[in-house]
């Protein structure tokens, strides 16, 4: 109503500061249809009508206490509802003359209860809210005059999903209000003869064009100029170089000046219409204008996901984003011309409705004569109710009908909103039924449309309810491997085929995964994996790499031999089922055991081979994560060694999708665990690449970038590269990042630096503030992030002066308090952070005071044997200071030291033997000093 | 008597033999079967010797109770297609003639069958007019619309444009063949005029001796067969004084509205 408000009511004073609005018959009906509209709000939107107003609406009110009856407490002059906010605040609250509101079903009320002065209330309501929109939602929803972007800024809060249902409530407040803008809008303001609106291309900008801000193109025909072709923007709208279909990225670019909207434009392109603005009518057409506007960004809002379904839809885990979300119906365009189809198909559907077998049979073979993958005719059979019919068929006894609904049902159904519609009316109970046909028709083809429909959440979950996810896997029963088929057999090749398809749809949610197994699914997937067609492997193998997410299916695909076929189909030459195929190994790949099988089977060649498919980005990153995972073995790093994967893999660091870096690094960081591949990567210029990945913002890319880096740091020639591209700072600064996988690994990476770089005390002491952020990095819940951090500390306190300065942000007692963990690996670096930290002042005597010695002793009982040298170095720099010599005496260290002096660890056994040492030269002292 | 029944049989295995070897889709006992069945539909009718075989209305009976055809003027073509002779009756041979193509036919001979039964004046083409002809009971009619004819003429055009390949307003063999061969749905595209599939197994009943089912649908495996093994219902049969009996699962039920007869 903002925008109503601002444009269409007529105020006695300027648009700034307060006004009076005219007594005029233009404000007359707006008034009453504000008024209308807030006296259904209550009932009609029940749950919006309860969101608390950002700022309450305030107005000075000519209501009395005495006009308040039940729902609210008076005392004296002054009322209070009983509804209130969840903090307990009163919604609506009166101190006359003065009442302030906090939501629209108190506003209800109030209109409800004010009967003969209603509309004087709407009015000095309005007078002293100027924009009320603003206050009810905010101020970023302020109505600007020229721009209103509110959805869009809504929208982004959807995307970030943070208090989705609150904001799905502000975004239905918000779509409420702007049609009530519409409807004010609408009835005095019929479009003028000399402008002609057509929406084109569905009124949606491409993604790619999205993140330019672009919001939709308009083509407007004015009556004296060329028709224009006009981009509206976030920034503003502008003549583009004439959109008419997608992929002419040139047609998008900018050919005129910015305009702030789309009046100003078509003032300046448009003399017939700039003269008319200017008179009377002129106003009309402004509104025109902006309805034009509002209309797109409700057609952009509905575009969105943004639905929310029952509990039960988030119980339903998704292995991927789903492919299309549930969203809402397309609104507008009721007015553009229907295409011819519409009528020819409509008729037809009355044949459908109205027919024997006989007429129904021929209305649905020539339904099929339309272009059933245009958008137009799939939407043209739902709105004339044809998807009823056709679904209504489905449920009869006549085989030819229901073949022929299905063979259109399986066409409309790759269009996102009749997949919805046909789930609405239960199109898909009906489907599930119909794998029981014995006719092997009904049934691929049933299978074949289950799979197009089960491309949302809660159409999956509904097959699976209905008990098809074992049906479904019963068509897999086939044999498909013999090489001569009768008609029948390749039937039943076909069945099974659409089966795999349909599982393939279903196989995006993790109950169905799990159903499919229970069903006895794997061992027939396998089966089918041997088949020699693509056409069914695609499905198959899709199948099986989407499951392998789970670990029941990953084992599976080890132990029934599956990994042999995968590996041979990495050979086809389809690069979508090569892609599954790597992919299916990518997920597998964890278990050592199956990355053994992958070598086994000779896989490791042909998954280099395919990494020169670089064009291709889906496959490349499922190749690319099949060599990361494969990696993890240095068997397999050998292989990969053989066949120069590194040298390749270094080429595909630059100008690739982030799912391609993260398995590339991924796997280099693997190769480089290896010192002749650390050389390679260099030789081959990979390092600064890599280093340059150092400043990206994509969490699991860093986590991997680190490591590699870390690994390169190893050699000291690689260190000088690193150091000269100030990677280490680079690593330093990821120690402030929020994900504590990407601290741990970016501390971990920093401990060879440290060690490598030339003058890295120096280097360290430069990073401003770098000593305190790791020293407080102690404080972490996240156990690799304290083992990391350690070990790092360890690596730093080699320089006295950073030592003196970790000492200063408190390392000591921060070290002491993690001395209770039983964790080994973090034990152990532990360890060597204390016996590091020793070396500085009174350091050994408040590690003393401050408890840390008896937990150490007791590290020695551990299992690890590389906590015991760490603890032993740890215990000899402690044993310089005689009261923890009693401590440790106290714990019964010296028996545990005397084991380890005889290990074959010399560095333990020094330590061990150092740290009895002084134990036996402090008795001796004390001795002395008593019988002396 | 008992000789007489004796030397029947003999003569029925004769018959069969050299049946089975003229047509195509059965076997010797099949043939025999059917050739049971065609004397139990005769019955013991004293003037076998004036007839030839099943007049008209016997067949009918046949057409419409076995096989649940419920469309007078297609039943009249369906016989008609039979008797290939034009006396009016289905002789023993045309029976089986028949019903090799009506229960096994392939592909063509059934778009054969289909385009004869269809060409109601035998011209060689389905016209405008037969095709009205055929249609006019296909949809319910609005009584208020102005031409209650005007979905089924347009039901018509719709027909000539999916099937009128060579546009001379009319359906030729090959416009109907290829039409067929385009959508298999299209093969009884003016009426039902053959068992539906639904209708699995026709089972034949020789006396004492085991049932021997008669597949509706060619190249069937065996596996199968015990898969669409239907319930008998000799109860059927017996209303009908019949040894044929016939199963369709479920009964004939019409899912859909069903407009005539």
């Amino acid at each position: 109503m903002g925008v109503a408000l601002t444009r269409a009511a007529q105020w006695t004073t300027a648009s700034s500061g307060t006004g009076k609005l005219e007594i005029t018959p233009v404000n007359e009906s707006l008034l009453k249809e504000i008024l209308e509209f807030v006296e259904q709000f209550s009932s009609r939107h029940p749950q919006e009508a309860k969101h608390v107003f950002k700022e309450p609406l305030q107005w000075t009110t000519s209501l009395e206490a005495s006009d308040f009856k039940t729902e609210y407490d008076i005392s004296g002059p002054t009322v209070k509802s009983h509804e209130t906010d969840k903090d307990g605040h009163p919604m609506l609250q009166l101190t006359p003359p003065s009442i302030s509101v906090h939501s629209f079903s108190q506003l209800s009320k109030i209109v409800q209860l004010a009967t003969d002065k209603r509309l004087k209330e709407v009015r000095a309501c309005l007078e002293a809210n100027r924009d009320p929109v603003a206050k009810m939602l905010g101020p970023s929803f302020a109505t600007v005059e020229g721009e209103d972007s509110s959805v869009l800024r809504l929208l982004e809060k959807v995307k970030e999903g943070d208090q989705a249902k609150e904001t799905e409530i502000k975004v239905k407040l918000i779509i409420l209000l702007q049609q009530l803008d519409t409807q004010l809008l609408m009835p005095f303001h019929p479009p003028p003869h000399s402008v002609y609106y057509e929406f084109t291309n569905g009124c949606r900008t491409p993604p790619w064009r999205q993140v330019h801000g672009e919001i939709c193109y308009l083509v407007i025909k004015p009556c004296d100029t060329q028709p224009l072709h006009i981009t509206c923007s976030t920034a503003g709208v502008f003549l583009n170089g004439g959109i008419r279909q997608e992929g002419e990225e040139n047609s998008y670019d900018r050919t005129s000046d910015v305009y702030k909207d789309l009046v100003t434009l078509l003032k300046s392109k448009s003399p017939h219409f700039a003269e008319n603005i200017n008179k009377q009518v002129g106003f009309h057409v402004k509104q025109v204008a902006m309805l034009i506007v509002i209309s797109c960004w409700l057609l952009l809002l509905s575009k969105t996901p943004g639905g929310v379904g029952g509990a039960d839809d988030f119980s339903e885990s998704s292995s991927e984003s789903e492919e299309d979300e549930e969203q809402s119906e397309r609104r507008t365009e009721s007015n553009t011309d229907l295409p011819s189809e519409y009528w020819q198909i409509q008729k037809l559907v009355k044949y459908l409705k109205g027919g024997n077998q006989t007429a129904t049979v021929i209305a649905l073979c020539s339904m099929r004569d339309f272009n059933l993958a245009q958008e137009t005719c799939q939407l043209a059979i739902r709105d004339v109710g044809g998807l009823e019919v056709l679904i209504n068929l489905l449920d009869t006894e006549e085989i030819k009908c229901k073949i022929g609904s299905l063979k259109i049902l399986k066409e409309i159904s790759r269009n996102s909103q009749i997949r919805r519609a046909i789930a609405d009316l239960g199109g898909l109970q009906t489907m599930v039924k119909i794998l029981d046909s014995p006719d092997k028709d009904l049934k691929y083809l049933a299978a074949e449309t289950i799979a197009n429909v089960a491309k949302f959440r809660r159409a999956r979950r509904t097959v699976r309810q209905h008990g098809g996810i074992k049906r479904l896997v019963e068509l897999l029963d086939c044999v498909p491997d013999s090489a001569a088929l009768t008609e029948e057999q390749e039937k039943d090749v076909e069945v099974a085929r659409c089966g795999a398809l349909a599982l393939w749809s279903c196989s995006k949610s993790t109950r169905n995964k799990e159903a499919i197994r229970k069903a006895g699914g794997i061992p027939l997937l396998a089966r089918l994996l041997k088949s020699p067609h693509e056409n069914m492997l695609i499905p198959v193998v899709g199948t099986l790499q989407e499951c392998a997410s789970e670990r029941s299916y990953r084992i599976a695909i080890q132990t029934e031999g599956m990994i042999e076929d995968l590996v041979k189909n990495l050979n086809c030459d389809n690069h979508e089922l090569q892609m599954h195929c790597a992919s299916a190994i990518f997920k597998c790949a964890e278990d050592k055991r199956t990355r053994d099988l992958v070598r086994q089977c000779e896989g490791l060649q042909p998954l280099v081979t395919l990494l020169s498919q670089a064009d291709n980005k889906q496959l490349l990153a499922a190749t690319t994560g099949a060599i990361w995972k494969c990696s993890i073995s240095m068997e397999n790093v050998a292989k990969f060694q053989d066949y120069k994967a590194l040298e390749t893999l270094v080429g595909l660091l630059t100008d690739q999708p982030e799912e391609v870096l993260v398995n590339v690094v991924g796997a280099l960081g693997e190769g480089a665990q290896k010192p002749a591949n650390r050389a390679t990567i260099r030789k081959c210029g990979g390092i600064q690449p890599l280093v340059n990945l150092l400043t990206g913002t994509n969490q699991a890319l860093l986590v991997n970038v680190t490591k590699a880096v870390g690994a390169c740091a190893t050699e000291l020639e690689n260190m000088t590269i690193i150091d000269r591209l100030d990677g280490v700072r680079l690593l330093w600064s990821l120690l402030k990042n929020q994900n504590p996988d990407v601290q741990a690994s970016a501390a971990w990476a920093i401990c060879p630096c440290i060690e490598n770089a030339k003058d890295s005390g120096e280097m360290v002491r430069s990073f401003v503030g770098g000593l305190e952020l790791i020293v407080n990095l102690l404080k972490s819940t996240n156990k690799e992030v304290l083992a990391s951090v350690c070990a790092a500390i360890a690596k730093i306190a080699k320089d006295e002066e950073n030592l003196a300065v970790i000492t200063d942000h408190g390392v000591v007692p921060m070290l002491a308090k993690l001395t209770n963990t039983t964790d080994d690996k973090l034990r152990r670096h532990l360890a060597e952070a204390i016996a590091r930290c020793c070396m500085w002042g009174s350091n050994r005597v408040l590690f003393g005071e401050a408890g840390a010695v008896a937990p150490l002793v007791r590290y020695l009982k551990s299992k690890d044997s590389s906590v015991h040298q760490a603890t032993a170095q740890a215990l000899f720099q402690l044993s310089k200071d005689p009261n923890n010599c009693i401590t440790m005496h106290d714990n019964g260290v010296v028996k545990l030291l005397l084991g380890m002096m005889g290990s074959t660890d010399e560095v333990l056994q020094e330590a061990a033997a150092g740290c009895v040492a002084n134990i036996r030269r402090l008795a001796l002292a004390n001795e002395k000093a008593r019988y002396g | 008597m008992a000789e007489m029944s004796a030397m029947n049989r003999k003569l029925i295995q004769n018959l069969a033999e050299t049946l089975s070897k003229q047509v195509k889709h059965f076997n010797k006992t099949e043939a025999e079967c059917l050739i049971r069945l065609f004397n139990g539909l005769l019955g013991d009718q004293s003037d076998r010797r004036v007839g030839n075989g099943l007049d008209r209305g016997k067949f009918r009976n046949i057409l419409h109770n076995t096989f649940g055809m419920t469309d007078d003027m297609i039943m009249d073509r369906v016989f008609r297609a039979f008797d290939k002779d034009n006396d009016s009756y289905v002789s023993v041979k045309e029976w089986i003639e028949g019903l090799s193509i009506f229960l096994r036919g392939t592909l063509d001979e059934k778009i054969k069958y289909c385009f004869d039964v269809y060409d109601l004046n035998g011209d060689g083409y389905i016209s405008r007019e037969e095709m009205f002809h055929m249609l006019k009971n296909s949809l319910i009619r609005q009584p208020t619309e102005e031409d209650p004819d005007e979905g089924i003429k347009d039901l018509v055009e719709i027909t000539l444009k999916k099937m009128d390949h060579d546009h001379d307003s009319r359906l030729s063999y090959a416009d109907f063949e290829k039409a067929v061969r385009d959508e298999n749905l299209l093969l009884e595209a003016f009426g039902t005029c053959l068992p539906d599939a639904k209708n699995l197994a026709l089972e034949l009943s020789l006396g004492h001796d085991a049932h021997v089912f008669l597949s509706w649908t060619r190249g069937r495996s065996p596996a199968n067969e015990e898969d669409h093994k239907v319930e008998l219902s000799r109860q059927l049969g017996e209303k009908l004084g019949l040894c044929i009996l016939v199963s369709a699962p479920g009964g004939a039920k019409l899912g859909k509205l069903w407009v005539g007869r």
